[in-house]
């Protein structure tokens, strides 16, 4: 069982009935659990909307829109039923938050869900976990059938007329299938390739009815905003981005863990204070702050707040908010190459620029890594990262290029002293020609 | 298309499994929404999504059985060919190797005498160097089967594997 950690810096509000049994109805409910969702039913899908968008809650899955919005985009009147879809595919390297939702918390997963299909008018949402996690598979499938066994799920919910099923699903191993109209392929039963947008979504998604997607730790904090209040939560947060986060901190540090932190809380703090520092008395040497796809920061970067604005003036992103620290000791290049192994593994192969690109980046930097670099395979996988940017189908061609941009150009210096230090390696040439020579 | 069109009498499933096919595929809009966790579960009781399973699940979707091994394919926890009874998945992502997951690997490889992607020759251990699954807090993370090892040592990975010796002794 994945350990819990604690410091008196956090804010416990999404992580508050984590250790206490809470997978099991009964003290979910004694611990204040499904109020939120009768309150919602009481005072109607507008009110509920209006609550999502005061509370600044800005979508968790890792690229920050804001949950009421994105909510008030579903059509009111719809002749194909509507639908919500939880997005519990959890892959992005750095990440781990939703597994310990998944395990301590699944109603409040539950829950989230019912209060967005009111508030969309949907009768139906999906709970999609990655097929890895099959242990909380089968969590939530009991947590769901006991939401049936009371009357929580099912018809006339609460003797208020209002209708919800809920369903659990499983993937069977695919990081693509995380981005959402992947994520919907995948559940219609097929090969998880992205879909063309527009239509998004919200006007045409699962099964060609509306529906809206958000990850699982977003719909998790619904029940939590209903309960305190929309402005309430936003003001736990910074400027426009309200709330808390479950921060995953891996990697290099003494107390690695998931913390959940007030959104904008100083990443320096964050990893000197709460998990500890940097273990052996090592010096800090990057993080990268938000999940393998955002673009790393250097160790004097890091005094800046996380949130979705404050990351991204930085040059980088929030993301999933999984934090992963380097030390002196790590050698970027091969976390560079290991970086992009992966996201040349999970292309999809759809569309070109992504499928190409990733497999060039990684063929030049294995042989880059083997000690047979040029100054010029900079150049050229630099160049290559640069104009995968925005031309690929979906946003994975982007979430490979970002990072590895970061390395090239953060630190340059240190590919630069990889070649100067493997000077055995035999004089070679570029692989091919990409900058103007 | 209606269920009885899809009905298999001979499955090559267990009872309990058939059953739950049998209602898998009613609760969702489309049939076809159910064939991705069909064919995990189906693997998870015959060791493989073989040339039987597949027939069996087309069939009962109502799809073609090109169509389905496409989806197979596609997806990394879906094999046609079996695994060892115990198969273990060394994650050497990020997270994992910033903590010790390649020399985990390497250790396990030594351990076990294979190498990625092999079985040993008892059939009792496979082994995978996969990509993150959802433990990078508790890094370095290994995963057998469905179940997760976290915060790792070679140590303790010795002990894991005994453990898992001893039940594939008992069954
Ligand atoms: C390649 C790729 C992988 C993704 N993986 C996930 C994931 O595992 N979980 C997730 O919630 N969102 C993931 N996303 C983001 C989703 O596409 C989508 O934006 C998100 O689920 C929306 O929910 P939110 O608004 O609550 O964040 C991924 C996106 C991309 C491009
Ligand atoms: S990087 Fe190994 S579990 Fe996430």
């Amino acid at each position: 069982m994945p350990e819990l950690v604690s410091h008196p810096e956090e804010v416990k509000v999404i992580s508050r009935r984590w250790g206490q049994g809470a997978a099991d109805i009964d003290k979910y409910i004694e611990l204040g659990g499904y109020a939120a969702l009768r309150k919602c039913i009481e005072q109607g899908p507008e009110w509920v909307i209006n609550e999502m968008k005061t509370s600044g809650l800005r979508g968790r899955g890792g690229a920050g829109f804001p949950t009421g919005m994105k909510w008030s985009f579903v059509p009111k009147q719809s002749e194909k039923p509507k639908y919500v879809l939880v997005n519990g595919d959890e892959s992005e390297p750095g990440t781990c938050k939703d597994h310990l939702i998944f395990l301590h918390d699944p109603h409040s997963v539950i829950e989230g869900t019912m209060i967005a299909g009111l508030a969309i008018g949907a009768k139906v949402g999906f709970i999609y976990l990655r097929g890895e996690y099959r242990y909380l598979i089968e969590i939530m499938e009991r947590a769901l059938a006991q939401c049936y066994e009371r009357g929580i799920l099912g018809k006339n919910i609460f003797g208020t007329g209002f209708d919800f099923d809920a369903l659990s699903h499983t993937g069977a191993g695919a990081y693509e299938v995380g981005e959402e109209s992947a994520l919907m392929e995948s559940l219609e039963g097929k090969r998880g390739v992205p879909r063309i947008k527009p239509p998004f979504p919200a006007v045409v998604g699962l099964y060609g009815g509306p529906t809206v997607i958000n990850n699982a730790e977003t719909i998790a904090s619904v029940p939590f905003i209903i309960e305190m209040g929309g402005a309430a939560y936003a003001k736990l947060g910074t400027e426009r981005n309200g709330g808390t986060r479950l921060f995953g901190i891996s990697g290099k540090v003494n107390r690695p863990g998931v913390y959940e932190l007030p959104m904008g809380y100083n990443l320096k703090k964050m990893i000197y204070e709460v998990a500890g520092g940097i273990p052996n008395g090592k010096a800090l040497k990057a993080v990268v702050p938000g999940g393998a796809s955002c673009p790393i920061l250097r160790a004097d970067e890091i005094d800046v707040g996380m949130d979705f604005d404050q990351m991204g003036k930085a040059g980088t992103m929030l993301g999933s908010a999984g934090v992963v620290v380097l030390d002196e000791t790590v050698s970027i290049v091969e976390f560079a190459l290991r970086t992009i192994k992966f996201y040349q593994h999970e292309s999809c192969g759809w569309c070109i620029p992504c499928r190409e690109g990733t497999d060039w980046l990684k063929k030049t930097m294995t042989r880059f890594y083997e000690g047979y670099g040029t100054t010029k395979d900079i150049d050229n996988m630099r160049y290559l990262a640069e104009n995968m940017l925005g031309r690929t189908f979906c946003p994975l061609g982007d979430a490979a290029a970002m990072p590895m941009i970061g390395f090239f150009k953060k630190f340059r210096d240190e590919f630069e002293e990889y070649i100067r230090a493997n000077p055995s390696a035999p004089e070679s040439q570029a692989l091919v020609e990409l900058v103007g020579a | 298309m209606s269920p009885e069109m899809n009905s298999v009498p001979n499955t090559i499933f267990s009872p309990e499994l058939a059953a739950r096919f049998d209602k898998l595929v009613t609760l969702y809009p489309a049939r076809r929404s159910a064939l991705i966790p069909m064919l995990l579960y189906a693997q998870d009781e015959v060791g493989a999504v073989n040339d039987a399973v597949i027939a069996e699940i087309a069939q009962r979707i109502g799809i073609t059985e090109l169509d389905v091994r496409n989806v197979i394919s596609y997806y990394s926890l879906l094999h046609t060919k079996p695994h060892g009874k115990f198969h273990v998945q060394v994650c050497t992502n990020i997270s994992c190797m910033l903590r010790g997951g390649n020399e985990m690997l390497a250790h396990c490889k030594e351990k076990l005498g294979i190498g990625n992607k092999e079985t040993t020759p008892d059939g009792i251990f496979s082994l995978e160097e996969v990509e993150c699954i959802g433990a990078c807090c508790w890094a370095p993370a290994v995963q057998v089967n469905y179940d997760f090892h976290d915060n790792l040592t070679t140590e303790k990975m010795d002990a894991v594997f005994e453990n898992y010796r001893q039940k594939a002794g008992k069954s």
